[in-house]
Formats: structure tokens, C-alpha cells, sequence
């Protein structure tokens, strides 16, 4: 299989938060592609960069507190981090889109339906009149609306859960952008409704061929969704491979102790192994590894230096110095 | 095992009314429609289904947040309309809750120690010394520091701040505490942390759990026996284990059905389940599940099904037992 020119390279991207406190480093030192097509599924607990990651490949980091300090984001080959604010209203929406937690605050509520999927398409493609109500009809029932025609009038606050976020992924969807970044979609939406979501992302992103960011804490969603996962810690990639190579084979600690940790339908009730303490300050970040603090496997020099990208298998690697017993010496 | 807490035929109806609606309500919303569970000492009830299934109304129901509309409410055999002032207060002593989400849930102007001895009297016959040792002894409890009573919440992270939430619930030495979603709101590592701490605090102190989740798996974790609720109606009830091995509720089917899978080659055979919950001002005649039932008979539509004991100890309400 030749590997094709991945749609989207991140190198070593570095966004930073300035505050009073310090600095803290909430991503720092990113890098992964991705290919169209694909699903990479951004794993970790809050503060560990994920969310941080997505805004600043569109650019969208909160100013002046947060700033993007370093690394690139090539997508088809074009830097991001250096293009004009005006050439970045350009890529965002047309050409990377988003879908976000929570639909009942991502949706404006004093505005339509049809305005507010139409908004993306008036702006980019410049439609109007005829094609453009066609193109939002399109967009509505692709995401299963029923009886779109009837919807577009009608506010957010008269749609459930599950089809709000079904409207944000229509908007999202409708100027057929080469990259979706879905952060945590279904957090906000019930177990039934989640699943229904889940299957039709699938399908859509299958068939427009679409590449995914999707961001999650959940597990159960990187092994329903997900091609590939990469585990995040205090704003670094800890951990990536191929879904089933990462669940098989999980090679670094923190990874282990993630999915030891999760209660399991199917299983009884034995107690629970827990990770022990907190997640490390981002403004004092120390100088070794700092998932060490927490780490079963610590060693002396994890303390030291940070660990160096181990490859554990094709296209799966991982930064510990428990997998690295070469590099130790 | 003697109920602790019983509740027989529980209905709770809100009214919808318009803007000026002076004439009365133009509708009712039927969160808690005919609901009879119990408690029992020491035990877990799991109380499991979707957003608008009435679950956490039947919460505060239990916490005396809400009146029932009709049915009676029971603790330690006495009916809770019964309750002079004294009952009331040793209820609310007697039953305690957490919340899901420890960022709302804790005040951020008070200290740690006055947010932990709130629920205490103000007539404990507690010296202030008193006070701050029993506060320190349920932080200890829980997992945290003595001398984190004088901190306020926002130095601590989400996981300790449930645990504060948790160690106000333990002051008055409650005999059951309602949990509503106690670790949806939490990373998945620190759920095991209060999942585990849940766990030892029920067989150390002897308490009794009502839980209010969505999260199956967690569900499965702490409860002993489940109630699965569906649009303000119990659908099925039994001991835990035997819920999740075998449902008989095509709803619960499709509830445990779609719970995500722990491994990406476990395909198991889902049941996706269209459309949505009803609406709760009209649910629909007969059963109201039919509408998404993938195993609907022609009465399901007409006739809404009775309570059955399948066999012992399990009990579902549908047409197909």
C-alpha cells in the first residue's frame, strides 16, 4: 500500500499560556499526521493539551493570554501558523471544520436553523436564493433531519440533543471541508443517542471522504471510531499507533493505567485500579518525564530527562524510558 | 432485607403554562408517572436511563426537593406526610446527596470546613472544637488532608472537589445517600478513584446508595440491584448482575446494547436505537417505548403493559412476558 502525502503534518507545535502564574505549556511539542480519510482519535484528561491542539490547528487560541510559540502545521503543504488572519477566515470552515461539546451553546439561539447552516455556505461558496436553500436541505437530510424543509425556520431550542449536534455537524459539513475536528461531540448527548451519532459520523465521513480529529476521553469511542489513537499528557503525545495495536499492546504507563482504569460492563465488580494523584501543574512542569510522579514503573531517570520517541511497532510509538532499555545506557 | 426508604405508585407532574397562562396549566409534564421502588439497609439501587427518563426527579423526590403529585414516600415504615418537624429534620440528616458536578455544587466563598459542617444543625450541642474535629475526621474519611478545611474549593482539582462533596454528604452520618451522576463530570481516572472510594465508604459505614446514572458501566460498578427507567415509568427492575447478563426490556436491551464496546475488535451486536425519548406532556398510548420497540406487538400500541414478576426477582413491564 503506498502511503499517499497525509492531508494534514502538525511539527512540533508548541501553544503556550502567559499568565500570571507562569508560563504553562499546554501543548508542547505536538507532532502527528493524518491522512484523508482517516479517524485519529487525541485521548486524555482535561488539561492535557487535546482541546488546546485542536484550536491552535485553526488558529483559534485564545489571545493575548495563549500564544502559538512554535512548530507547523502543514495542511496539503501549506504552513498555517503562517498565513494572514484574512487567509485563515478562508481556511476555517471551508477547509477544516469543527464540531464542538456542546450543540446547545455552539448554536446561536436567536437565529433559524436554515440560517444558521446557510451561513457557512453564503460565506465561502457565496451562494444565494434557490441552490443555496437546496444546498441546506442537502446538508440537513445528509445528517438525517427529518422533514428538513419544515425544520429550517424553526430555533435550537426546539430540537432535541442528539439532533442538535447533528445540525453542528451539518453546519460543519456543508462546504465539504478535507478536515472535521470533532471535540468530545458526544459528552453532552445520552448513551442511546450517542450511539446513533457515532455510526453516522461514520458513514458520512466515509462517504465525502472527510479526515477526523476526534477528541475524547472516552475509550469506548476510540474503539468504536478510531484508525488510529495518540495519548496525550500534559500538552505531549505520550503514546500513538493503530487502535487495535494501542489497546493489544499499550506501551506506555500512563496508557495502561487509562484502560486498566475504566469499569466494564461485562465484568464484575472487583475494585477498580485507580491512577494514583493529580495531573501535573503545566506551569511547573519538571524536567524528566512528568507522568513520573504518577508512574508505577518510575525510574531514576525518569527523572532526569524526558523520555525519547520509542517505536514499538510500525507506525506505533511511545515516549518511556521503561520501553526504551537500549537507550538507558 | 426491611425497606429503609419505599416509595409506592410515586407520580410527580409539573405544569406547563404559558406566558400569562392565568387560566391554569395548559399541560402536564409527566416526569415521574407510577413509580414504586424501595431501598433496602446497606444496599445500592441503580437507577439507570436516558435524559427525560424522570430519573433524577425520582431523586428529589427522595431528597424531599419535590412534593409527589400522588403516591407515598416511606422511611423506616413512617409515610414522610406524616413527618413532624423533628422527623423532618432527622430525615434530612438521615439522607444525604451528591451531585454531579463538584464545580457547581460547592459554594465558592466559603471555606472547605464551612462548606463540609453546613449540613450539621445549627442546634448540634457541637462545641466549634467539636465541629472542626468532626469535619477533619470525614476529610480524613475521604481521602483528603485535615488541614485542607481551611482552603476554598477553587485549590482543588475536580476529583477533590467531589470528594468534599462528598465528605458534607458523611457529616451528619447519613444512613443513605442519593448519588445523582457522582463521576460523570470527572476524567476517566479519577472515576475509579471516588468509584473505589464509594465502594469502601458503603462497607465501612454500613450506607445505603440511591444511584442516578447514565454511565452503565459505573452503574454496574456500585449497584446491587437497577431500576431502568423509561419516560417516567419503571421498565424493568432486578438484581444487578442479573440485569446486564440477561435483559428482558427490549428498552434495556437497547440501552446495554449501546453502551460502547472496551475493545475495538469486540463487535458485539448493537441495537441502535432510532428516534428519541417522547415527549413527556404526551407519551405515547399503550407502552410508551413502542414507538422505537423492535419487538412491538399490535397491542403494544393500545394497551399499556402490567407489571409482571417474570421470575423471581425480576420484574419488566412488557408484552412480550
Amino acid at each position: 500500500m503506498a502511503a499517499p502525502a497525509p492531508l494534514l503534518v502538525v511539527e512540533d507545535l508548541r501553544t503556550h499560556f502567559f499568565t500570571r502564574h507562569g508560563v504553562a505549556r499546554a501543548v508542547d511539542g505536538v507532532s502527528f499526521t493524518l491522512s484523508a480519510g482517516e479517524t485519529l482519535a487525541l485521548v486524555g484528561e482535561s488539561g492535557s493539551g487535546k482541546s488546546v491542539t485542536c484550536l491552535s490547528l485553526v488558529r483559534l487560541v485564545p489571545e493575548p493570554a495563549g500564544r502559538i510559540v512554535g512548530g507547523r502545521v502543514l495542511l496539503d503543504g501549506e504552513d498555517l501558523l503562517q498565513k494572514s488572519r484574512a487567509e485563515m477566515r478562508r481556511v476555517r470552515g471551508k477547509q477544516i471544520a469543527m464540531v464542538l461539546q456542546d450543540p446547545m451553546t455552539s448554536l446561536n439561539p436567536a437565529l433559524t436553523i436554515g440560517t444558521q447552516v446557510g451561513e457557512a455556505l453564503r460565506l465561502h461558496q457565496g451562494l444565494r436564493g434557490a441552490s443555496l436553500r437546496e444546498r441546506i436541505l442537502d446538508a440537513l437530510s445528509r445528517l438525517r433531519i427529518s422533514a428538513p424543509a419544515a425544520r429550517l425556520a424553526q430555533y435550537p431550542h426546539q430540537f432535541s440533543g442528539g439532533m442538535r449536534q447533528r445540525v453542528s455537524s451539518a453546519i460543519a459539513l456543508s462546504c465539504a471541508p478535507r478536515l472535521l475536528i470533532a471535540d468530545e461531540p458526544t459528552t453532552s448527548l445520552d448513551v442511546t443517542i450517542q450511539a446513533q451519532y457515532l455510526e453516522l459520523l461514520k458513514e458520512v465521513q466515509a462517504a465525502a471522504g472527510v479526515a477526523v480529529i476526534l477528541v475524547t476521553h472516552d475509550f469506548g469511542i476510540v474503539a468504536t471510531n478510531a484508525d488510529r489513537v495518540a495519548v496525550m499528557y500534559a500538552g505531549r503525545i505520550v503514546e500513538m499507533g493503530p487502535t487495535l495495536q494501542v489497546f493489544d499492546h499499550p506501551s506506555h504507563p500512563y496508557t495502561r493505567a487509562l484502560l486498566r482504569c475504566l469499569p466494564e460492563i461485562g465484568v464484575g465488580t472487583q475494585e477498580l485500579v485507580e491512577i494514583g494523584g493529580q495531573p501535573p501543574d503545566l506551569s511547573r512542569l519538571p524536567r524528566g518525564c512528568p507522568f513520573a510522579p504518577r508512574c508505577p514503573e518510575r525510574q531514576a531517570i525518569c527523572d532526569e530527562a524526558y523520555p525519547p520517541m520509542v517505536s514499538i511497532d510500525d507506525g506505533h510509538v511511545t515516549h518511556c524510558w521503561a520501553a526504551a532499555p537500549a537507550a538507558r545506557q | 432485607m426491611a425497606a429503609l426508604l419505599e416509595g409506592t405508585d410515586l407520580r410527580k407532574h409539573f405544569p406547563v403554562t404559558g406566558g400569562l397562562a392565568l387560566g391554569g396549566a395548559r399541560a402536564w409534564i409527566r416526569a415521574v408517572d407510577g413509580v414504586s421502588v424501595h431501598v433496602g439497609e446497606g444496599e445500592t439501587l441503580g437507577i439507570v436511563g436516558e435524559s427525560g427518563s424522570g430519573k433524577t426527579t425520582l431523586a428529589k423526590l427522595f431528597l424531599l426537593l419535590e412534593r409527589p403529585t400522588a403516591g407515598a414516600l416511606s422511611f423506616d415504615g413512617k409515610d414522610v406526610r406524616g413527618f413532624d418537624r423533628a422527623d423532618l429534620a432527622r430525615y434530612r440528616r438521615a439522607v444525604q446527596a451528591v451531585f454531579q458536578d463538584p464545580y457547581s455544587s460547592l459554594n465558592p466563598r466559603m471555606r472547605v470546613e464551612q462548606i463540609v459542617a453546613e449540613p450539621l444543625p445549627r442546634d448540634n450541642g457541637m462545641g466549634r472544637a467539636e465541629v472542626r474535629r468532626r469535619v477533619g475526621d470525614v476529610l480524613e474519611l475521604v481521602g483528603l488532608r485535615r488541614e485542607s478545611a481551611a482552603l476554598y474549593p477553587h485549590e482543588f482539582s475536580g476529583g477533590q472537589r467531589q470528594r468534599i462533596a462528598i465528605a458534607r454528604a458523611l457529616v451528619t452520618s447519613p444512613r443513605l445517600i442519593v448519588l445523582d451522576e457522582p463521576v460523570s463530570a470527572l476524567d476517566v481516572s479519577i472515576r475509579a478513584q471516588i468509584l473505589n472510594l464509594l465502594k469502601r465508604l458503603q462497607g465501612e459505614l454500613g450506607l445505603a446508595y440511591v444511584m442516578i446514572s447514565h454511565d452503565l458501566a459505573a452503574a454496574r460498578y456500585l449497584a446491587t440491584r437497577l431500576v431502568v427507567m423509561y419516560a417516567g415509568k419503571v421498565v424493568e427492575t432486578g438484581a444487578c448482575d442479573a440485569v446486564y447478563a440477561e435483559p428482558l426490556h427490549p428498552y434495556t436491551q437497547a440501552l446495554l446494547s449501546a453502551a460502547l464496546p472496551l475493545h475495538p475488535s469486540a463487535r458485539r451486536q448493537r441495537i441502535v436505537l432510532g428516534g428519541e425519548v417522547p415527549n413527556p406532556t404526551s407519551p405515547p398510548p399503550g407502552c410508551r417505548f413502542h414507538p422505537r420497540c423492535q419487538s412491538a406487538l399490535p397491542q403494544c400500541r393500545s394497551e399499556e403493559p402490567a407489571w409482571k414478576e417474570v421470575r423471581p426477582g425480576r420484574s419488566t413491564a412488557c408484552h412480550l412476558y
